[in-house]
């Protein structure tokens, strides 16, 4: 592995890009740079993992028993890569990536305050998942982070929250955290399941499917331990975060009755859905997941795309999970090699076939764990009006309704026009999936029939100077020339 | 559906700010209007652009119209019931040397003698005083003080509800198929079944030379996506709207802080796929001229970068007016990358045109027999 | 709100100011979790309404960790490695875009 800490070191071209190292990324890259391919691996973070195994190479928790066995799994991804002959470019933002007139594409990059574009003949999209939104009122407090953050810096920089803390939502990584948190030794005074009971019923139905996954004794190992340990409280169906500069306390309903709890740290999750700005903005289709409840990048076997070359690996193409995530990139992998000439068609079916037919255990049992862990309407979007949805322009949901009623707004695009929601840095990231759903709910329609933002480049912020100092690419100054 | 629901005194093609204000323009003169969209009003051009609403510069075959379109702007919300994020802090053209502000008095001087009064020569001083922040090598340069700046989608969108609201039927997500004579009136042929009228105006943007192709009238009208890029929130620097002569930028900041960077570089229009890709060697060279000009810019954040689907016509005029070999069809499109400001004015004085058979609001040089076989030299 | 699991070693230790208040957190930590770390809750003011933000996402994707760093603002903390020295301020509002001259 040959690790690129400035723009200059990057070559002009690379057979694969691949953006994002967490597992999909780092087996992807790996599986091309055995079969020989050049390979550039760029991600975001200053160490390899991705989230999910995040910081697995420099983490400070040297107690092994805090992170669990799972996340310590990361290593080997990693361990295989540095004995490939890939570029891993560490601190790098792919901005933009987009078809060139040649067939191949353009990736915008930038890395220590610089742009540049590089040209990939195949392009693989590792960028994994994002917490979905969990819009309640006072949400936007300072002390109010979403669980899988809690999670990251305890991975990456041994941080425990230090007073009091409350966990909120739902979902298999609620428990996870709950319970890595508190053998970090943080100090929860409760937790506050939000899961729906009637999901049990729409569940049931792929129950026997369920008890024949992998998730089944790591799932109910997770739960039951939380759920012995520590300051349980189902069936919460109203949450607030309180307080003026900060969060002071949480008012929480369950069975009809409200109480307030003091705070310090409030954690909320409900879930992971793909990150789907870099696809969206390079005009991948994608669809309404309506198991997932979630917009996701259509894909096919490969992991192929609609544009023709550029592929989505792991949980960017829908949530699969790290062990599935690591099969995907590399069965993705293999298909853009085939694509470029270097192994042929029956070459990519037998390396493929092992790999396919893990996948396809590590993905059983996926479907009742979405189906229960569906987060309830009332958290999908939030009733109260004053609650802040686009968290960077400050659009409360009380005005998207009203904007989606009074003046016939039925997408998101047109409504950007009216309140600025999804026009702030984090490009609709945040609110994105909240307005889909308020609009849907105005309109009574499904979250497929309101659509999603269309996203544009830069998908990541860059400063006018770094667009202005952009160098031009070899083929620009070619056509110069000629 | 009944009979009615397929014909119309009027159908317009095209569901831009063009098409909606002429179809707003129709119905408030009692006509019965079909306004048929292939997807939403607004969705390519005029929901995507600039928003500049901008008399300054403009080549003066259009001054009448854009002239009479201004005079619409600054009443918006009595026409739409909207403001439509009009602001009006002029447009300035920046003068970046002597030679170019030589060429801004030639402009200024060569138009007070046709009779227009709207650009006005500025010198150094004024200049700094209606752009501070602009760089000190710049020498004066041309104000249009009633020119400003509007948000497009929400303009768009509210000329279409306005026209709803007096009667209109608007049919979005409906796509024209094929235009054709049937006795007296023309069939509009579409993806959801057939609409009848006597009239049709083409207002299909950047897909309008279909329509004129149909008939017969080919139109060698050019598929363009000029693109434009958006930074975060800015504090307060500047108020008008700048242009530049001799390189291409239009700069503006909104009153949210947010900056607009464009001037009519050109990105790839995939017109089959309502898609645009864009070319970030040109965005470059827009992002440097901002970076030579106004200093302050350098460490902005670029948010977004985009590209709307646009007609460009070779002479950079808009096709406006009847059809030259048709009773009954009116040409409304290939507004070059500039015919935001002119959409209100236009469907008013289109409308009378339909409505009265003639308009006082001088239109010559616009018509489409200028693109006939005949007319060619 | 957050504390270290371990004690922080002096040869790990960076030395940075936020404000101007001199911090000490661990090398490896992004500057939003040495903010953290320092019990630093909120990070900026946001351009909209003045509101006080603090890290949420801490993964790069909520920008509610933008934070000025060596006159630059609108840096994303939870994506930048801490460095010795830094200077680090609360970004208030609509960051000055002057910072950066050539």
């Amino acid at each position: 592995m040959n690790t690129l800490r400035e723009i200059g070191q990057l070559a002009e071209h690379y057979d694969i890009a691949i953006v994002g190292a967490g597992p999909a990324g780092l087996s992807a890259a790996a599986s091309a740079a055995e079969l020989g391919l050049s390979v550039l691996l760029a991600d975001e973070n200053p160490a390899p993992g991705g989230q999910i195994y995040r910081a697995i190479t420099t983490t400070p928790v040297a107690d092994k028993c805090v992170l669990g066995e799972d996340y310590w799994k990361g290593g080997a991804l990693v361990t295989r890569l540095e004995r490939t002959a890939a570029a891993y470019a560490p601190g790098c933002t792919v901005w933009s990536v987009a078809p060139d007139e040649t067939g191949g594409f353009e990736l915008g990059l930038s890395l220590g305050g610089q742009a540049r574009l590089v040209s990939a003949g195949q392009i693989i999209l590792a960028t994994g998942a994002q917490e979905r939104p969990f819009p309640i009122p006072g949400w936007t407090l300072p002390g109010v982070m979403t669980a899988g953050a809690a999670q990251i810096a305890l991975k990456s920089s041994g941080l425990v929250p230090s007073g009091r803390t409350v966990i909120a939502g739902c979902g298999p990584l609620l428990y996870l955290l709950a319970g890595q948190l508190a053998a970090a030794g943080a100090n929860i005074v409760a937790v506050l399941d939000t899961t729906p009971r009637r999901n049990w019923l729409f569940a049931l139905a792929s129950l026997p499917d369920f008890l024949l996954s992998p998730y089944l004794a790591k799932g109910l190992k997770l739960m039951l331990q939380a759920r012995r340990k520590l300051p349980f409280r189902t069936g919460v169906t109203a949450l607030a975060a309180e307080g003026t500069d900060k969060v002071t306390s949480i008012s929480v309903t369950h069975g009809g009755r409200t109480e307030t709890i003091a705070c310090d740290a409030l954690l909320l999750h409900q879930g992971v859905i793909p990150g789907i700005n870099l696809s969206n903005a390079a005009g991948c289709a994608q669809h309404f997941d309506a198991v997932q409840h979630c917009w996701t990048p259509t894909v096919d076997d490969w992991f192929a795309s609609s544009i023709p070359g550029i592929a989505i690996a792991g949980d960017g193409a829908g949530i699969g999970g790290a062990e599935s995530a690591a099969l995907r990139g590399e069965i993705a992998a293999l298909d853009a090699a085939c694509r470029l000439g270097r192994i042929s068609e029956a070459q990519r079916n037998a390396k493929a076939a092992p790999t396919q037919a893990e996948l396809a255990r590590s993905l059983r049992g996926r479907r009742f764990l979405d189906l229960l862990y569906r987060p309830a309407e009332t958290f999908l979007a939030p009733p109260v009006d004053e609650t802040i949805v686009c968290r960077c322009e400050e659009v409360t949901a009380g005005q998207i309704r009203d904007t989606a009623s009074r003046l016939g707004v039925t997408g998101p695009n047109q409504m950007k026009a009216f309140l600025r929601c999804g026009m702030g840095p984090c490009q609709g990231r945040l609110c994105g999936p909240t307005v889909v759903e308020l609009i849907a709910q105005a309109h009574k329609v499904s979250p497929a029939e309101v659509g999603y933002y269309r996203l544009r480049p830069p998908v990541k912020p860059i400063t006018l100077g770094e667009l202005a100092a952009l160098p031009p690419t070899e083929a620009a100054v070619k056509a110069v020339v000629r | 559906m009944s009979a009615s629901d397929r014909s119309a005194d009027v159908i317009v093609i095209g569901g831009g700010i063009h098409g909606c204000s002429t179809a707003l323009h129709c119905a408030m003169r009692g006509l019965s209007v079909i306004l048929i969209e292939k997807d939403h009003a607004g969705r390519h051009a005029s929901g995507v652009n600039a928003g500049g609403v901008r008399q300054l510069a403009r080549h003066v075959a259009e001054i009448p119209l854009s002239n009479t379109s201004m005079a619409l702007w600054h009443r918006i919300t009595d026409l739409v019931d909207d403001d439509c994020g009009f602001t009006c802090d002029g447009q300035v053209l920046v003068a970046e040397d002597d030679e170019d502000l030589g060429n801004c008095r030639a402009r200024v001087d060569d138009l007070t003698l046709r009779g227009f009064h709207h650009e006005e020569l500025i010198d150094a001083a004024e200049l700094r005083r209606l752009v501070p922040a602009v760089s000190d090598s710049c020498p004066g340069g041309v104000v249009s003080r009633r020119d400003g700046a509007a948000i497009p989608l929400r303009a768009t969108q509210a000329f279409k509800r306005k026209a709803v609201a007096l009667g209109a039927d608007i049919r979005e997500g409906v796509r024209v198929t094929r235009v054709a004579r049937d006795g007296a009136n023309w069939r509009v042929e579409t993806d959801h079944g057939a609409f009848l009228s006597p009239r049709i105006v083409n207002a299909a943007g950047a897909w309008a030379d279909r329509i004129a192709a149909d008939l017969a009238e080919p139109v060698p009208l050019e598929v363009i996506a000029p693109m434009l890029m958006i930074t975060a929130r800015m504090p307060a620097f500047i108020k008008p709207v700048v242009i530049l002569r001799k390189r291409k930028l239009s700069f503006k900041q909104f009153e949210n802080g947010t900056v607009l960077i464009g001037g009519g570089y050109l990105g790839r229009a995939i017109r089959a796929e309502n898609r645009t890709v864009l070319d970030w060697g040109k965005l470059a060279t827009n992002a440097k001229t901002v970076w030579d000009l106004f200093p302050i810019m350098r460490a902005a954040p670029i948010l977004r970068a985009w590209a709307g689907i646009e007609a460009r016509m070779p002479d950079d005029l808009p096709v406006f007016g009847r059809s030259a070999k048709h009773e009954g069809v009116y040409h409304q499109f290939g507004f070059s990358a500039h015919g935001f400001q002119l959409g209100p004015g236009a469907g008013a004085v289109m409308a009378e045109i339909i409505a009265t058979g003639s308009s006082n609001v001088p239109i010559d040089g616009l018509g489409i027999a200028r693109f006939a076989p005949s007319a060619q030299p | 709100m957050f504390r270290p699991m371990h004690e922080l070693k002096a040869a790990d230790a960076l030395g940075f100011t936020l404000d101007g208040r001199a911090m000490t957190a661990r090398a490896g930590d992004t500057v939003a979790a040495a903010l953290l770390a320092n019990g630093v809750e909120a990070c900026r003011q946001t351009p909209v309404s003045g509101a006080p933000r603090g890290p949420y996402c801490m993964m790069g994707i909520c920008f509610e960790c933008l934070v000025v760093i060596d006159g630059v603002g609108n840096r994303q903390g939870c994506l930048i490695p801490l460095q010795q020295g830094m200077r680090i301020e609360t970004q208030a509002g609509r960051r000055q875009p002057d910072a950066v001259r050539a």
